[in-house]
């Protein structure tokens, strides 16, 4: 070969074009925003129409997103939107719902058990083990040092 | 009789042709600038499937049981089936296959697998062991995405370097006798891996390998790429094609004027939202079997020289950090014989 | 007017937090599912310190919706547990407090498994 791997990699890197970043970062600030604007919505709704307190305020919005992110999934609306809003449709919680909800749909075929459910976290399920495994450890450290009474 | 020429390259010396081609492809790829090229034409992603592993095969059988009604052959006159495709244990290609009978010869070539089954049909005719032998491979958006990558319905921004996996399938049947482009040159690839890992950028990875067997191929045959009339790569895409352009100039070739890349041919990358191009076992095969056959046999192509690159990666090999190796084979066609 | 500060801040926070993943996106190599996971863990710490609640006051959905609120939410739940049941809250806080959220997904992941067909592109 006439190129080392170092070169190459610097002359492919000059050919790829790259991410347009200003205008990936405008809509995914735009769609992000507004999709947490209508969770500050539908909280106000739970809040003033159906009397809920903050906490259980708290507890709905998060359950009503993660419907929303299902039924847009499923309606393959949520990909669409997402090709546009990149991080802005990630970093809700609607996307953890899209991550769970798009291989449960698609490995359905593999059948109920072993498509379906075992497949399922396929994608969203790193979140849940480092969230708690962060969450467990942080409470040790907590507890171990008497930080929390 | 020696039939080796060079390191890489044999040289058929009976007559080889591919007798009969026949294609289908998807609805997108119908809607591209080859779309009135393709024999069958999706209406949709399953075809009246039940799964899109299932439409793949189907695809495979109707690309074959088209090319075996096309070229009036009986299928019990074909000596060998070479076929494979990209779904783990070559699945599309054994389920597809199945009912036809023929003594089947399963490839992987990753998206090298049209030209390695034309290579190795041309090989075993040439040497007396067939008379005819069939090539055939497919590719399907659905079940590569799947398999490669995440649901379609994941919210995912694809890079501007991603190519987008053609829905299609190509058989091609090779013979000894009839009519049809000769098969004249097998120049077969060796493994070559230049350190890309991103899966995201395949045309990067391959367009090494595709130089070292454009090499080969033009120091073994004593050819310069003046000598065809099209020279095209499978599916390296815009940046892939760009590079080979680039690689193949420092190795003292100029092919920028009569190559071209089925990636870029296949789609219309400007309108279509394919990003840097088409790519899968697919692409290269309907091209072949579609635009180039229709050509040669209208006499607007008469000598071409086609390459099949695949990316041997693996979803397991990529989860580890591995990178990304790459294998291209050539074959030369000639409507008349020298 | 103060209806409309408290959309706007939403807005705006939430928005910030995506396009600062978004360079994540573009100029790293990290993949979407590493980068939630950073930015999950992020949540832990930050609502560990007390520090993401701040936020939340501030911006209310805008905080609470992306992924790092989910984080918040665990690390608060941790805490909550330990208040209430001591060393064993350590491991029950978190889930229960994330409960409804992992139950949500699951079910309505389940529910649109069965009602919707995978679409081809």
């Amino acid at each position: 070969m006439d190129y080392d791997k170092k070169d190459y990699k610097n002359f492919i890197e000059k050919k790829s074009p790259n991410s347009k970043l200003w205008r990936n970062m405008l809509s995914s600030f735009v769609v992000g925003g507004l999709i947490c604007t209508l969770g500050q919505g539908v909280g106000n709704i739970y809040k003033n129409f159906f009397g809920l307190d903050e906490a259980d305020v708290r507890i709905a919005v998060p359950i009503t997103m993660i419907f929303l992110g299902a039924l847009f999934t499923g309606l393959d609306l949520y990909n669409k939107l997402a090709k546009y809003a990149g991080a802005g449709t990630l970093v809700p919680i609607t996307g953890f719902s899209n991550a769970v909800v798009s291989p449960a749909i698609e490995f359905r075929r593999e059948g109920f058990i072993l498509g379906l459910a075992a497949k399922m976290f396929v994608i969203a399920g790193p979140v849940i083990v480092y969230g708690i495994n962060a969450s467990v450890i942080m409470g040790l450290v907590m507890y171990l040092f008497g930080l929390v009474k | 009789m020696n039939k080796r020429m060079g390191n890489q390259t044999v040289a058929f010396q009976s007559e080889v042709r591919i007798f009969s081609t026949a294609c289908v492809a998807g609805k997108k790829e119908g809607q591209g600038p080859l779309g009135k090229y393709f024999d069958v034409v999706m209406e949709d992603a399953e075809w009246g499937e039940k799964t899109w592993e299932k439409t793949e095969s189907k695809m495979q059988r109707s690309a074959l049981i088209r090319a075996v009604e096309k070229g009036s052959v009986e299928v019990k006159d074909i000596n060998y089936i070479f076929a494979g495709d990209l779904l783990n244990q070559c699945i599309s290609s054994s389920f597809g296959l199945l009912d036809f009978g023929v003594p089947f010869m399963g490839v992987y070539g990753a998206c090298s697998t049209m030209a390695e089954t034309i290579g190795l049909s041309a090989m075993a005719i040439d040497g007396g062991f067939a008379d005819c032998a069939a090539a055939v491979t497919s590719s399907h958006f659905c079940t590569a995405e799947r398999q490669y990558r995440n649901p379609l319905e994941y919210g995912n921004q694809r890079t501007p370097t991603a190519q987008w996996t053609v829905t299609g399938a190509g058989a091609a049947i090779l013979s000894n006798k009839g009519d049809g482009p000769f098969v004249t040159h097998f120049t077969s690839g060796r493994i070559v891996d230049m350190g890309i890992s991103d899966a995201n950028n395949m045309g990067a990875a391959m367009a090494p390998a595709a130089a070292d067997t454009l090499d080969a191929h033009f120091r073994d045959t004593g050819r310069s790429p003046d000598f065809y009339d099209l020279i095209v790569s499978g599916d390296l895409g815009l940046v892939g094609k760009s590079a080979l352009i680039d690689l193949m100039y420092e190795k003292g070739f100029l092919i920028s004027k009569n190559y071209d890349d089925c990636g870029c041919m296949i789609f219309d990358t400007k309108r279509q939202d394919v990003h840097a191009g088409g790519s899968g076992c697919g692409c290269l095969a309907v091209t072949l079997c579609g635009f180039i056959m229709d050509a040669m046999k209208a006499g607007r192509l008469k000598n071409v020289l086609f390459m099949g690159t695949g990316a041997l990666l693996s979803p397991t090999s990529s989860l580890q950090g591995g990178t990304i190796p790459s294998v291209a084979h050539a074959v030369a066609l000639a409507s008349e014989r020298m | 007017m103060e209806m409309f500060w408290e959309y706007f801040n939403a807005f705006w926070v939430g928005g910030l937090i995506c396009a600062l993943a978004q360079i994540l996106v573009d100029k790293t190599k990290l993949t979407p599912a590493r980068i939630l996971v950073g930015f999950v863990v992020l949540g832990v710490i930050l609502g560990g310190l007390g520090l993401y609640e701040k936020l939340v006051d501030f911006a209310g959905a805008g905080a609470t919706v992306p992924i790092m609120g989910f984080g918040n939410t665990l690390a608060k739940g941790v805490i909550k547990g330990i208040e209430e049941k001591g060393f064993l809250g350590v491991f029950t806080g978190g889930a229960t407090a994330a409960a409804g959220g992992i139950t949500a997904a699951i079910f309505f992941g389940f529910l649109a498994a069965i009602f919707f067909k995978p679409h081809q592109k």
